[in-house]
């Protein structure tokens, strides 16, 4: 290695303060799940159970995880069949258009998420004349988790070639039976990384879901939204937050694992 | 570049499919103070059965659900009683109200006057029947029939309740204890950047009634009805009130949290986010300073567009009987509409405080109202600075 | 290769079989039944409601009944070119996204390389997970955390005082902070990505050349990783110039763009104007797509 002790030190320094930035603030909202001062000023004014007891009772975060949950499922199934199909024509076809596709799938991660917002709140309002609902927010969702699943598809496609799938159709195999035998188990963990990021990406957003999502109807970031700010609700948040850190911890274990060549873990 | 190609054409194939889609506006409802005509709607002839279902948009504090505080619930009793269950939207501003009622989603709003007459120029709600709302019987009579409730003698909601915005201060912060708004325009407070202001362009109108009091020159009648030299010196004085501002709120919460913290200390608030801190145990005083205040009066419409009409009138009745009148007056502060309802106070000084019965009072406060380019305090010698200025402004002043 | 297939005999068919065969021996088919769906899912929809919003950037809203006004002129542009607040608002925050993805490549490169280099395949793994689990936790409680931080009695404050310092409070630095911190994971992960497909022996050769690790690292690395931190910076600049929400939780009294948009169409229900101002943010990322695209970053993504 060209790299001298010093070198690898203070780069391995540097990660390891970065991670603790990282990590600072996530221990600041889990002590503050046990502070008494509920405007969380610091010292903490003393310790309490309260948040978490009644966390558990709160009928409000569950129906909203509940509604999370659907739209990310949702959002994420129909993103992994648009991906994986926009990623096989692109991959695996040449044809003028391509660039200005691949653009396109990228468009709706890239442009800011209150342009998207209005524009799918105008499009489903006053050209379609659709209620706002669940469904509205499952479409503007798949839309923009399309790419994370394209990305993951695509690098898997690129790195494997269609060898394999050549010679099952050279020994007889057809265009279905070679998908389901050889190409879709070659896949499975790219589109697993995918459909993960995918989902992470429709839990957490906040500003299209606000634009598209019905009244009456909270997801968890949501309902946090709503909460975040009332006296009695915001440390049941801190809870909240810390309770999902925690489950999220599996899904991504799970993911690096079952990914395992693909060194991030899924492409974001 | 071809991927420039492609976008617009895929840009002009959209354009195409928008020009037939969306409706085209109705330009001749522009605002004329009561010269405009709303569209003819109809109100409920006869109250059917609840349809088991209402969405409420309502300002904080009106539509309490023990979210905030269990004890403080007046919407699960009406669900049990009316079968009717009830979704509340919370919302922070005027202007907030009117875009989320555009969504067609909500079935009732308690809509002060700067939103009343512009959601009943755009047929977003429609004429109230009130003798299907027996309580409305005991509304103050001044209240009634009103210029920002009514249009040609026909009802368009019900009174809800009334009163000013306060000035606000954290009583172990600041001493002492401010008496005049001049206390959140002085330029060398020692306040700077602990002071808080609303976040909407109709708080020029606060500025507009410092300056009536404070530069007679200006001639300011009402600060609803600023012709341009007016208009300018209160955008002025906003810019020069910004470095003293750390926070402009338009969620009471959030400004409740930082007067608890401290990271605000002086400002403008509503009684409710007064209680909230003080719940929050902070001391919290407010009062109408010398120069007056602006204010509201607030009345519960329904939706053009609802679907659950016979729930949206249960509601209306229910949230203006006098117990639940008087419990919404004391929580968030304010004047009741029902004259019923100062018997059912817990404080019962409560409507005295408030002045509720006093027409005379009521009359002192400059209630929001939708400017229009026509001068709402009859001068017809110059045009006045119409909303889509004030809001173009509100955004200069933040810079 | 194909031609050769075909003429394989096989059982002759089922009509799955047939429909297969006709299928290989027309890709134009299978490369549109590919594109269908996705194209009229983005190419239609998605497209399409972005130009519906834009097309309404030419009309106007009746102020007082809120209604849209099928009027075409460029009087929203006027006003936004004319009116010197929303210069000098498009300037903070293209600068707060340039500031915000340049303190994310500083802090996010060092700790990728040496993710990616000093350190066994296992705690890679792990590292990766620690990376990707604050992707979990709300974005809105991350921001809510860095407001009671940064309060004037929060921990910041309690941290800072002893040492003589204090905490930035409420404004454009404690925005650029929170920011910064909310989408270093979105640098991180790419830039690690890069450096991990950048093979060792390219560094030893570098080495075995004489080259000094600066050196290496200007020469070799750095050129390397650069689509991978365009990658990454994609993610760190789009989400900055876009927020809205985490500048109201500590931005104090400063606006972006994202807040006059929200502004324009959640308060003031001017959905128009709103539309007038989104083409700046869209113009400033399709120039940044655009500039991306030459360094093949966008293929990386």
């Amino acid at each position: 290695m060209t790299f001298s002790r010093t070198t690898r030190r203070v780069l391995l320094v540097a990660l390891a303060l970065g991670l603790a930035v990282i990590y600072f603030p996530l221990l600041v909202v889990f002590l503050n799940s046990f502070n008494s001062d509920t405007t969380f000023g610091w010292p903490p004014g003393g310790f309490t159970l309260e948040w978490w007891g009644r966390a558990a009772a709160n009928d409000g975060a569950l129906a909203a995880l509940r509604t999370s949950v659907e739209a990310g499922l949702a959002a994420t199934a129909i993103a992994l069949v648009l991906g994986a199909m926009a990623a096989f024509a692109l991959q695996r076809y040449k044809f003028i258009g391509r660039n200005p596709i691949s653009l396109l799938i990228v468009l709706p991660i890239a442009l800011p998420g209150i342009v998207t917002g209005i524009a799918l709140n105008n499009a489903f309002r006053t050209i379609l004349g659709i209620n706002l609902g669940l469904f509205t927010a499952i479409v503007a969702h798949a839309t923009f988790c399309i790419v994370v699943v394209f990305n993951n598809v695509v690098a898997r496609l690129r790195r494997l070639g269609n060898n394999l799938e050549e010679a099952s159709m050279d020994l007889g195999a057809d265009g279905i039976t070679t998908f389901r035998l050889v190409t879709f188990p070659m896949l499975r963990s790219a589109l697993l990384a995918g459909g993960l990021l995918a989902f992470a990406l429709s839990f957490d957003e906040v500003i299209v879901t606000t634009f598209t999502l019905g009244a009456g109807l909270e997801t968890v970031p949501i309902w946090i939204y709503d909460n975040l700010f009332r006296p009695n609700q915001a440390p049941i948040v801190n809870v909240v937050a810390v309770v999902l850190i925690l489950a999220s911890t599996v899904p991504v274990y799970l993911a690096q694992r079952l990914s395992g060549d693909s060194a991030s873990g899924g492409r974001l | 570049m071809k991927n420039t190609a492609l976008l617009a054409g895929l840009l002009a194939a959209g354009l195409v499919l928008t020009a037939c889609g969306t409706t085209s506006g109705n330009t001749a409802a522009t605002g004329g103070g009561t010269a405009f005509t709303p569209p003819s709607l109809p109100a409920l002839g006869k109250l059917g059965a609840g349809e088991g279902q209402l969405s409420v948009l309502a300002w904080p504090g009106y539509a309490e659900n023990g979210s905030n505080d269990p004890k403080v619930n007046w919407v699960t009793p009406f669900e049990q009683e009316s079968g009717c269950k009830v979704n509340v939207k919370p919302f922070g501003t005027s202007d907030e109200a009117i875009s989320l009622m555009k969504t067609g989603q909500y079935d009732v709003v308690s809509a002060s006057g700067d939103a009343s007459l512009r959601l009943i120029a755009s047929g977003d709600v429609e004429p109230v029947n009130t003798s299907l709302v027996p309580n409305y019987a005991d509304v103050f009579g001044f209240l009634k029939n009103q210029s920002w409730n009514s249009v040609a003698g026909v009802a368009y909601g019900i009174p809800h309740g009334w009163g000013a915005n306060l000035l606000t201060w954290r009583s172990d912060k600041v001493s002492p204890a401010p008496t005049s708004w001049s206390a959140l325009f002085d330029p060398n407070s020692k306040y700077k950047g602990k002071i808080t202001a609303y976040d909407s362009p109709i708080y020029i109108a606060d500025a507009a009634l410092y300056l009536k009091a404070h530069q007679p020159g200006l001639g300011i009648r009402s600060p609803y009805a600023l012709d341009s030299t007016q208009f300018q010196a209160a955008v002025d004085l906003l810019k020069k009130q910004r470095p003293l501002v750390s926070e402009y709120w338009s969620d009471y919460l959030k400004e409740s949290q930082s007067l608890t913290s401290g990271d605000a200390v002086l400002g403008t608030a509503w009684q409710v986010t007064v209680n909230v801190a003080k719940t929050g145990g902070a001391p919290v005083e407010s009062t109408v300073p010398s120069e007056g205040a602006t204010g509201w009066s607030d009345t519960w419409m329904v939706a053009a567009k609802s679907q659950h009409k016979n729930c949206a009138y249960l509601w209306m009745n229910y949230i203006i009987s006098p117990k639940v009148n008087a419990q919404v007056a004391e929580y968030f502060g304010e004047a009741p509409a029902n004259s019923k309802a100062c018997a059912q106070t817990s404080d019962t000084k409560h409507c005295d405080t408030y002045h509720a019965g006093d027409s005379a009072y009521a009359s002192k406060i400059a209630y929001w109202t939708t400017p229009i380019s026509q001068c709402l305090d009859g001068r017809t010698d110059v045009k006045c600075e119409d909303y889509g200025a004030w809001t173009q402004a509100w955004t200069e002043i933040k810079g | 290769m194909t031609a050769a297939i075909t003429n394989t005999p096989r059982p002759a068919g089922s009509p799955r079989r047939r429909l297969s065969a006709y299928l290989r021996r027309t890709p134009r088919l299978r490369l549109g039944i590919l594109l269908s769906a996705p194209l009229a899912w983005l190419g239609v929809a998605y497209l399409g409601a972005l130009a519906a919003l834009f097309v309404t950037a030419f009309w106007s809203t009746d102020v007082f009944t809120g209604r849209v006004v099928v009027s075409w002129s460029l009087d929203n542009f006027a006003t936004l070119a004319r009116d010197a607040v929303y210069r000098t608002i498009t300037v903070r925050t293209v600068g707060v996204a340039v500031i915000v993805t340049l303190v994310d490549a500083v802090i996010a490169f060092p700790m990728a390389f040496a993710m990616a280099k000093f350190t066994s395949r296992r705690t890679q793994r792990l590292l990766v997970i620690a990376v990707m689990t604050p992707l979990w936790a709300s974005y809105l409680v991350k921001a809510y955390a860095w407001r009671s931080m940064l309060s004037g009695n929060g921990v910041l404050h309690w941290l800072l005082v002893p040492v003589g310092l204090d905490g930035p409070g409420y404004g454009l630095p404690a925005t650029v902070i929170t920011l910064s911190y909310l989408w270093l994971p979105y640098m991180i992960l790419p830039i690690y990505a890069g450096l991990d497909r950048l093979p060792d022996s390219l560094l030893d050769a570098s080495g075995d050349l004489g080259a000094r690790s600066v050196r290496t690292f200007l020469s070799v690395v750095l050129p390397l990783a650069l689509p991978a931190v365009i990658a990454g910076s994609i993610f760190t600049f789009s989400l900055s110039l876009g927020d809205y929400i985490a500048v109201k939780i500590v931005g104090g009294t400063s606006q972006l763009l994202g807040n006059v948009v929200y502004d324009n169409i959640g308060a003031a229900n001017n959905l128009p104007f709103a539309a007038t101002v989104a083409t700046v943010p869209v113009v400033i990322m399709l120039l940044y797509l655009a500039a991306a695209r030459r360094t093949g970053a966008v293929d990386t993504l």
